[in-house]
């Protein structure tokens, strides 16, 4: 039988990975900005475009789609060729991949400080891109299958396994929670309301996470690891039960994160078994990485790639501990909205993520450059300054975390709350926040060595962009063993495989889903929650194009500590006009879901202008501009419509009156205001986003004047 | 509040237990699975990701008749 002669891209390899370096550096430079800006607010410049409130979630997709993104892309191209012995399916869709996916990270990094957002977390970007996303997706999805159908090797080894769960579950998270109505080029409302929208945006989150962040991250691990160490994954039969029970379980423990929020006990328990069940795979993939290094301690002492590659699977062993503890109800009402999650999810993004890509990339870059590493003494370096940095960054969250939480639910013997002041329980976390920007700094430094070290080794080399490779012609491929396995039978037979995998991750999230739809038709209405005016549906298009939910939620729970601060705790039907729901996940600043005539419309003005005008010591950004720029009305009409599309009770024709009604409203604001010292007219934006923050939780509260005419 | 909302889907709780039906018992059969693997399988599947480039494995050399 001849062998055939072939060739690995490796060009494509490298293109990720200059693009994973890039975009790490930079995803990493605007976190390290908006850690100094938290509690330096003259870092936010005045400018919309440099606010925190906009970078945070430019800071997120970066990292999260751009940084480990492109690193997943460089290591599957890498390996799933070599382990299916077969050059990519093509390299025209190859390069459709990764520009497409680069011209991505550029409209996020346009679209995102310039105020264009869908809020919701990590599914931020706009219609537009999305069906980008999507088409990318597909075309990536086409390459890798068509490279595993025209495999030469026999069997599927596990990592492909955990690529083709990536692939299959990123497509079906990504189309059901984008699911939009488009209003302009670069506006959509969700489909879903409320706790409904809550529901997919958090059941997304979540998987996202597992299936972006982890799965592909694990099938690298499966691979690189036994590279570097030079010997065979520990026990090829865990990384089975490990394949199987991760994808089975992980898309269903999506309802964690709504704790405690106005989601079904059922479906809270439901997520909260499933995490902890989710334990046991997790912590078999770890082990099973860890052992995989028995008897090679020697070299994990000689090789940076190894000491990377035990950091990043020690992090993920941490991380993946400490998300089914946070699922638990009780430890959730102490970390929930706190720096605590925030800690938490840096061990997985700057350990995991950070420390395999880079432990990949030292052993990478070097055998496709056929050279050596130009500094293993920096690479040293790196890796002690940045497992230094993650040290640095995670335990002043962590301490910050339950300082806040404990504080904000600390009562006095006469049973009132110790620190009624929210700003008091901002304040005392200003030196935490100073640490963990020096933490990101050291991270941040590492990454920067390491880059300088990558890129002075590919000087050294000359990439071989077309490695030669040969291997028995793939006919005998689909020759059938005698006797074998029903899984054997499975894992040589992509389609069916992934048809496997498709339907076990369809039935964990049908299950999840259908109740999701039920609760649509359960949540209770309340005949005093009436749809938004005008006016303050313009108010909360700003208050997402500020992203005013990165710090402030609009959620609060059944705790007496909660309602003794905020008010009435939420009720699920408040919400069902919130297309998208805001209720946030983090507490940077307080509460805002009975904001509503809480305190007097200059109040806000003044405190949009310049928040130490009015508190002292507050670390929130000046929002000056809503005071200059006009609002756009004319997108009004088409705002009703596509929220009558969706199901809110406008009555027909109020389209056409919307604006005047809008108008109507926005003088008796300024006129409030104008008599008491603010100068405005009425067409200026800081008018719509006052009138939306005074709506806020009003409605049972029985003070809404009922402002909108004819609607039931 | 939660609980009247539950309370108005009838039948709402057959979800949870077919979940955990369906985990348990897919669960088993994989564990199951793994363990009818044979030896000569798994240490061919485990050496996949160190064989380099020109390397033939042994398993295909077989079925392609013991060419090497």
């Amino acid at each position: 039988m001849e062998m055939e002669k072939f060739s690995y891209d490796n060009r494509i390899v490298r293109n990720f990975a200059i693009a994973t370096m890039i975009w790490g550096v930079v995803g990493m430079l605007v976190g390290l900005l908006i850690a100094f800006q938290i509690y330096i607010p003259a870092l936010n410049f005045g400018l919309p475009y440099t606010t925190f409130s906009r970078l945070r979630p430019l800071h997120t997709n970066a990292v999260i789609f751009a940084f480990v993104g492109n690193a997943m892309f460089m290591g599957i191209y890498y390996s799933l060729q070599r382990i299916t012995k077969a050059r990519m399916f093509s390299d025209l869709l190859s390069k459709a991949h990764f520009w497409g996916w680069q011209s991505i990270i550029l409209c996020a990094a346009l679209t995102l400080p310039l105020g264009i957002t869908t809020s919701k977390e990590y599914a931020e970007l706009e219609w537009p891109i999305d069906i980008l996303i999507a088409l990318v997706w597909v075309v990536f999805a086409i390459n890798m299958f068509g490279t595993i159908v025209k495999r030469r090797e026999k069997h599927m080894y596990v990592a492909i396994w955990f690529y083709v769960a990536t692939v299959v579950t990123v497509a079906v998270l990504h189309i059901v929670n984008s699911i939009e109505i488009p209003v302009t080029l670069f506006k959509s409302y969700s489909m879903y309301a409320g706790v409904q929208d809550a529901l997919v945006q958090w059941w997304y989150g979540h998987n996202a996470v597992a299936f972006f962040l982890t799965t592909p991250f694990l099938g690298l691990m499966y691979y690189y690891l036994p590279k570097a160490a030079g010997r065979p994954v520990y026990s090829y039969k865990l990384s089975i039960i490990h394949f199987w029970s991760l994808i089975f379980i992980y898309i269903w423990a999506g309802p964690h994160h709504l704790l405690y929020t106005a989601l079904p006990d059922w479906a809270q328990s439901l997520g909260t078994v499933f995490s902890i069940m989710l334990i046991a795979p997790s912590w078999g993939g770890m082990i099973n990485g860890l052992l995989t290094l028995r008897g090679a301690w020697d070299k994990v002492r000689e090789d940076p790639v190894l000491k990377f590659m035990v950091v990043a699977v020690t992090a993920y062993g941490m991380a993946t501990f400490e998300g089914p503890m946070l699922s638990l109800k009780n430890v959730n009402a102490i970390a929930h909205y706190t720096d605590w999650i925030v800690a938490h999810v840096h061990v997985g993004a700057l350990g995991w993520n950070g420390f395999l890509s880079f432990g990949i990339l030292y052993w990478l870059i070097p055998r496709i450059y056929k050279t050596e590493l130009f500094s293993k003494k920096l690479a040293n370096v790196h890796f002690w300054i940045g497992t230094l940095g993650i040290v640095f960054y995670a335990v002043p969250m962590y301490w910050s975390g339950i300082t806040q939480s404990l504080m904000w639910k600390q009562f006095t013997p006469e049973g009132i709350l110790q620190y009624p002041n929210f700003l008091e329980t901002v304040t005392q976390l200003i030196p935490l926040y100073a640490i963990r920007s020096i933490g990101g700094t050291m991270y941040f430094a590492g990454v920067i060595i390491g880059v300088v070290n990558l890129f002075k080794t590919i000087k050294l080399g000359k990439l071989e962009a077309n490695e030669p490779a040969e291997a028995p012609a793939r006919e005998m491929v689909n020759l059938a063993t005698a006797g074998e396995t029903k899984h054997r039978w499975l894992e040589r037979k992509p389609l069916q495989f992934t048809l496997v995998a498709v339907v076990l991750v369809l039935i964990g999230g049908l299950i999840e889903i259908i109740p999701t739809f039920l609760v649509k038709s359960n949540v209770p209405t309340i005949s005093s929650v009436k749809p938004y005016t005008p006016l303050e549906l313009q108010g909360r298009d700003l208050y997402i194009r500020e992203g005013c939910n990165n710090c402030h939620s609009q959620m609060i729970r059944p705790f007496r500590s909660e309602t003794e601060r905020y008010g009435e705790y939420s009720k699920a039907g408040e919400f069902v006009y919130d297309h998208p729901f805001l209720w946030g996940s983090k507490r940077t600043g307080p509460d805002l879901h009975r904001e509503g005539n809480k305190y007097p419309n200059v109040w806000h003005y003044l405190h949009m202008q310049d928040p130490r005008q009015i508190s002292p010591g507050s670390i929130m950004p000046n929002y000056a501009w809503l005071q200059e720029n006009d609002l756009d009305i004319s997108t009004t009409e088409a705002k009703i419509n596509a929220m009558r599309t969706l199901g809110v009770p406008y009555p027909a024709g109020f389209e056409k009156i919307a604006n005047d009604e809008l108008m109507k409203q926005a003088k008796l604001i300024t006129d409030d205001l104008n008599k008491n010292g603010a100068p405005v007219t009425p067409e200026k934006e800081i008018i719509a986003m006052i009138a939306y923050l005074q709506r806020l939780g009003i409605d049972i509260k029985g003070d809404n004047p009922a402002n909108l005419k004819g609607v039931k | 509040m939660y609980k009247e909302v539950l309370k108005s889907i009838s039948g709402i709780e057959i979800y949870p237990e077919i979940s955990l039906v369906i985990f348990f018992v897919f669960f088993l059969a994989v564990l199951g699975w793994s363990l009818t693997l044979s030896k000569k399988y798994i240490s061919r599947m485990e050496n996949i990701p160190l064989e380099d480039d020109n390397i033939t494995s042994s398993e295909n050399n077989i079925i392609a008749g013991g060419v090497k």
